[in-house]
């Protein structure tokens, strides 16, 4: 019997090369444990029944695009369209021997914090059902918590991986912008998206990356790795410059809980040999929000102009063809795919874009050029990933500013096109606390070196307790 | 930063979203606050500052001119809502008139 | 050109599809007149997540056009998104060049009898064609209701460029000379077939008056949707005619965009969008800047060749052509053979008849040893029956060609042979004879048929039709 919530992928790898099981019957015993559990966590839009491979599988955020397996991005414009060709990850993925579990649950188009702008009903957090996994990709996270897979694929455009991971005690990365191929990747803001990994250690995420990274001629704006990925070993910190920027530990809305448990990690992190000082990152945290909330909407207007119902997925009647597209738009897209696509068409239109769009562009290099000043002095900066633990399901809902806010921390290395990582580092009123590490560009090995040893050092428990009793 | 019904009304058009009068109301509301909070990256004095429309610095990234083999006209329509022939099928640009 | 003291202002905007094999974002292969929508990928069908890929000739041949245009190459080109909905534009934007084009500030010279018209080009910039729109039904009338759109995504993506220029233009004539000169242009650097009727080359005029000597300029309108270089012509002067008409009425001209109906030779309202445009340019987030490297822009220098308007100058100033005529002789290959001809003494005349009614006609090529000797039959053709001037044509393509059994059969100049064969025709056909007079003058071509046809093709048709008139005169 496979305990599928404490499996990693590693050890998933080791059985199958073991051959003490095959990738058939991982395959089938993550379909059981989705059976047995998914019906009230809701992770996954859709399953893949029969494993196309001998491998470990994997789970697949739904703006990922599967040939042959329906692909909506969480989306009623999407329904029933299915694609003709795979995204250069879910290619890798199946060359590097991982078949497709299924496809997780997502905000519509990637667009939010918790899973719940999903047009096929929100997913649910595994440590407490009342809550949500954050998001966008909290069917990834929620499935990987859960041991509904031993691993996901998410996407990032300002914490759409790293948040969830923080809010269902997983890990997250994302990646450093241009590592990792968007070609058929459903856009959100192409100058930010990015997939990562979700697992529930820093080597899987470690292991993960390594599959996933590397140019694609497919995607103009990728790029090789500098170096190879390490997986992590060693277990200290000595020589590594830890930096604590001010703002982003101090910032308003972190709670109480969550504050200590990052500031816990971070004298772990002088135990383990780090040295730690401060930094400031002023104008990041000020303008992050607002600079994303103009970036992000401006490129999604844009990205979303496609879906017109002329040559794939939902329709709706109309006697001429504006009336059609009108119709099949307004019917076809929620709530927070309407508001972006209105701020991003407002914000781009003539007369605004210098004051919006143009500004904002600027603004992210001034956000750049703080965070490249910050790593001349430090290799990692830490903070907490989300200002909150897992919120209750409707909190948020009625207040798309409050929801945004989710985001505060993780949108200002996202805006910079750096990496990071988001690790559990204790719990908060029973509920997981992420931390976040940010590393310079390029620097993942970095980040996997320091989240493995305060992975180890801080000895999180990974499995949500109440599964842990039923099982 | 408010913003008006006809600014809504605008945008929805050249969005293509044929909003609800309800939608017309909230999204109204929404957007002004948004806008509000998000004009702040208006207060920074950035005239020096170069735009960045890409975190990586990459240039001339091209594809060679060869062909590849293109999609049967069956796999290019299999998602289409309604086809004619070998056409994607679409409603007329305009009202056809009957007399 | 000034009408009543009025100056034409025209500036055009020239579209042309670039012959690379591929299309400008994706590598389905471009095929005119494929079966519809068997040229297409996901990328060109811009399914979800689909990302462009720049096509390296195509952005070659675009510098390659603009260093023929004498323009500044960028050293650091965007592409832009350019947003509208259309059936046929898939993405919902058209990935094209917005505040820094590849190719701009150019400058074009047109040879005249003058001296040289230069045209200032803005800019070339580098586009993707949108895809085909097929309006079907609808015109039945009663029945209604049965019109549809029919997409086939197939152009869809095609490399385009897009060349401004100033208004420099003052004549209808002048804009046909420049657009011809242009597009044997492109043809020779070999980037385009640019061809009107297959829409490889499409142009837009617009067109503003003003009274000579006055140098601010009047409002414009625009005219689209002309498929060839007289349609352009004769669309620029009707409209220059209205703006005239208009403002000498005391009215105002107004912004406005129309079609040229060639079949009517009218101008129509172009369909007005429903909205103002508002493209909403934003840089293309997923494509990198183009810098060219200098080695790339120093060797597409190189390739680019010796230019027409160089030979068309040469051609009216040494040579007395005009510049229709030069146009044609100055295309390769025919430049270096006029040239071969006027060496081997050729009279300019007889070589540009030689080469634009006979050669290009039959599309033959005479070895150059043979020139000379070929000239004489050419000095003489008038007296010669056109047959046996393009067999002699024919035959000197080929080594050891002479001239003597063709001149042997020089046409019967000798009026005391043709005149009784003339008047017996004349007098077997009175009624044509009394049409004829009575100012049917059509006529005249039966009766050279009938003449030729008692001679059996010799007598020389000059001879004839001249003899002919005169008899007829009187």
């Amino acid at each position: 019997m496979i305990d599928t919530l404490r499996l990693t992928g590693e050890e998933a790898m080791g059985l199958v090369e073991r051959r003490e099981i095959s990738g058939a019957e991982l395959h089938r015993a993550y379909l059981d444990a989705i059976d047995e559990r998914d019906g009230e966590l809701h992770a996954y839009l859709r399953t893949v029944d029969e494993s196309e491979g001998d491998g470990v599988p994997i789970a697949i955020k739904d703006v990922i695009t599967t040939k042959g397996v329906e692909t909506t991005a969480g989306s009623r414009i999407l329904e029933g369209y299915v694609p003709l060709f795979d995204a250069t990850v879910t290619t890798r993925c199946k060359d590097a021997g991982l078949p497709i579990l299924g496809k997780t649950n997502t905000d519509e188009f990637a667009m939010g914090s918790s899973t719940e702008n999903s047009a096929f009903g929100p997913t649910r957090n595994p440590w407490d059902p009342r809550r949500v996994p954050g998001g966008s990709g909290g069917g990834s996270a929620a499935a990987v918590a859960a041991g509904l897979a031993p691993w996901a694929l998410g996407s990032d455009t300002g914490g759409s991986v790293k948040q969830p991971a923080a809010l269902t005690g997983t890990v997250g990365l994302r990646p450093t912008y241009g590592t990792v191929s968007r070609y058929g990747v459903v856009a959100f803001a192409s100058s930010l998206d990015q997939v990562g990994p979700v697992t529930k250690t820093v080597r899987d995420c470690a292991l993960l990356y390594r599959i996933l990274a590397g140019r694609d001629p497919c995607d103009s704006t990728t790029v090789d790795l500098p170096e190879p990925v390490q997986i992590p070993e060693a277990e200290d910190l000595r020589g590594l410059r830890v930096g604590v920027p001010r703002e982003m530990n101090e910032a308003e809305g972190i709670e109480p809980g969550v504050a200590d448990a990052v500031a816990r990690a971070i004298e772990l992190c002088a135990e383990l040999g780090a040295e730690v000082g401060e930094c400031e990152l002023p104008r990041s945290v000020e303008y992050g929000l607002p600079c994303y909330y103009l970036v992000a909407p401006a490129e999604a207007s844009s990205n979303l102009a496609r879906y017109d119902g002329v040559r794939y997925g939902f329709r709706a009647g109309g006697a001429t063809l504006r009336e059609l597209q009108e119709r099949t738009r307004d019917a076809g897209f929620g709530d927070e795919p309407k508001r972006r696509i209105m701020l991003g068409t407002y914000a781009l239109s003539a007369g605004y874009y210098e004051a919006f769009y143009g500004q904002a562009q600027k603004v992210r290099t001034v956000i750049a050029r703080e965070h490249a000043a910050a790593f001349e002095r430090f290799d990692v900066l830490v903070s907490p990933t989300s200002p909150t633990v897992a919120f209750e399901l409707g909190a948020r809902t009625a207040n798309p500013l409050a929801m945004y806010l989710s985001d505060l921390l993780t949108i200002p290395s996202c805006m910079a096109g750096l990496p990071g990582l988001s690790i559990p580092c204790g719990l908060s009123e029973g509920l997981p606390v992420g931390l976040q590490l940010i590393g310079a560009q390029f620097a993942e090995n970095t980040l996997f070196r320091a989240g493995h040893a305060l992975e180890r050092a801080l000895g999180f428990d990974y499995v949500p307790p109440r599964l842990a009793l039923a099982a | 930063m408010a913003i008006s019904r006809d600014d809504v009304l605008h945008v929805a058009k050249l969005a293509r979203l044929a909003l609800t009068e309800d939608e017309v109301a909230r999204l109204g509301e929404q957007l002004g606050a948004i806008l509000e909070a998000v004009g702040k990256v208006s207060e920074l004095e950035l005239d020096d500052v170069p735009p960045t429309s890409h975190p990586l610095d990459l240039v001339n990234v091209w594809g060679e001119d060869e062909p590849r083999p293109s999609l049967p006209a069956d796999d290019a329509l299999a998602n289409a809502p309604e086809r004619d022939g070998d056409f994607f099928r679409v409603p007329p640009a305009a009202a056809v008139e009957t007399p | 050109m000034t009408t009543n003291g009025w100056e034409p202002v025209v500036g055009l905007e020239i579209h042309v599809h670039l012959k690379t094999r591929t299309k400008m974002f994706c590598r389905c292969e471009l095929a005119y007149g494929a079966p519809e929508n068997s040229r297409t990928c996901p990328v060109c069908l811009a399914h979800p997540g689909t990302l462009p890929v720049p096509n390296r000739a195509a952005i070659e041949a675009t510098i390659k056009l603009g260093l023929a245009l004498g323009c500044r190459i960028a050293p650091r080109a965007l592409f832009h998104r350019k947003h509208y909905f259309y059936p046929d534009l898939p993405k919902g934007y058209q990935i094209s060049q917005y505040d820094v084009p590849l190719c701009s500030d150019g400058r074009f010279a047109v040879p005249a009898p003058g001296g040289d018209r230069e045209i200032e080009i803005v800019r070339a910039h580098l586009e993707e064609d949108a895809a085909k729109t097929v309006h079907v039904g609808g015109e039945s009338g009663r029945i209604g209701g049965a019109a549809h759109s029919n997409v086939d995504f197939n152009r869809g993506g095609t490399p385009l460029v897009e060349i401004v220029t100033r208004p420099d233009l003052h004549s209808p004539e002048d804009a046909r000379a420049f657009l011809q000169l242009l597009r044997q242009t492109i043809v020779e650097l070999g980037i385009s077939d640019a061809e009107m009727e297959k829409g490889t080359l499409r142009a837009d005029a617009n067109i503003s008056v003003r009274r000579a000597g006055e140098r601010a300029l009047r409002t414009r309108t625009e005219l689209k949707n002309m498929n060839s270089f007289s349609f352009i012509a004769r669309g620029i002067e009707a409209e220059v005619a209205r703006q005239v008409a208009v403002w000498e009425s005391g009215g105002e001209v107004t912004q406005q965009t129309f079609d040229y109906d060639a079949a009517t030779g009218k101008l129509r309202p172009h369909r007005t969008k429903e909205e103002a445009e508002d493209y909403r340019y934003l840089p293309e987030p997923d494509l990198v800047p183009v810098e060219p490297p200098a080695e790339l822009v120093e060797r597409l220098r190189a390739e680019v060749p010796e230019l027409p308007s160089s030979r068309v100058r040469l051609l009216m100033d040494a040579h007395g052509r005009s510049y229709e005529s030069a146009l044609f002789i100055g295309r390769l290959p025919f430049a270096d053979l006029f040239r071969e001809m006027i060496k081997a003494g050729w009279h300019a005349d007889d070589a540009e008849h030689a080469l634009m009614n006979t050669f290009s006609a039959i599309d033959v090529r005479p070895e150059l040893e043979n020139l000379a000797e070929l000239y004489r039959v050419y000095a003489v053709r008038h007296e010669l029956p056109r047959p046996v001037v393009i067999e002699a044509t024919s035959a000197s393509s080929r080594a050891g060609f002479s001239a003597e059994p063709y001149l042997a059969q020089r046409a019967v100049a000798d009026l005391s042979e043709l005149d009784p064969v003339i008047d017996r025709i004349l007098a077997a056909n009175e009624p044509q004879v009394a049409q004829y007079r009575a100012g049917k003058e059509g006529l005249l071509g039966f009766f050279v048929g009938q003449v030729m046809r008692e001679t059996q093709g010799k007598a020389s048709p000059q001879v004839v039709n001249e003899r002919l008139r005169e008899k007829l005169k009187s």
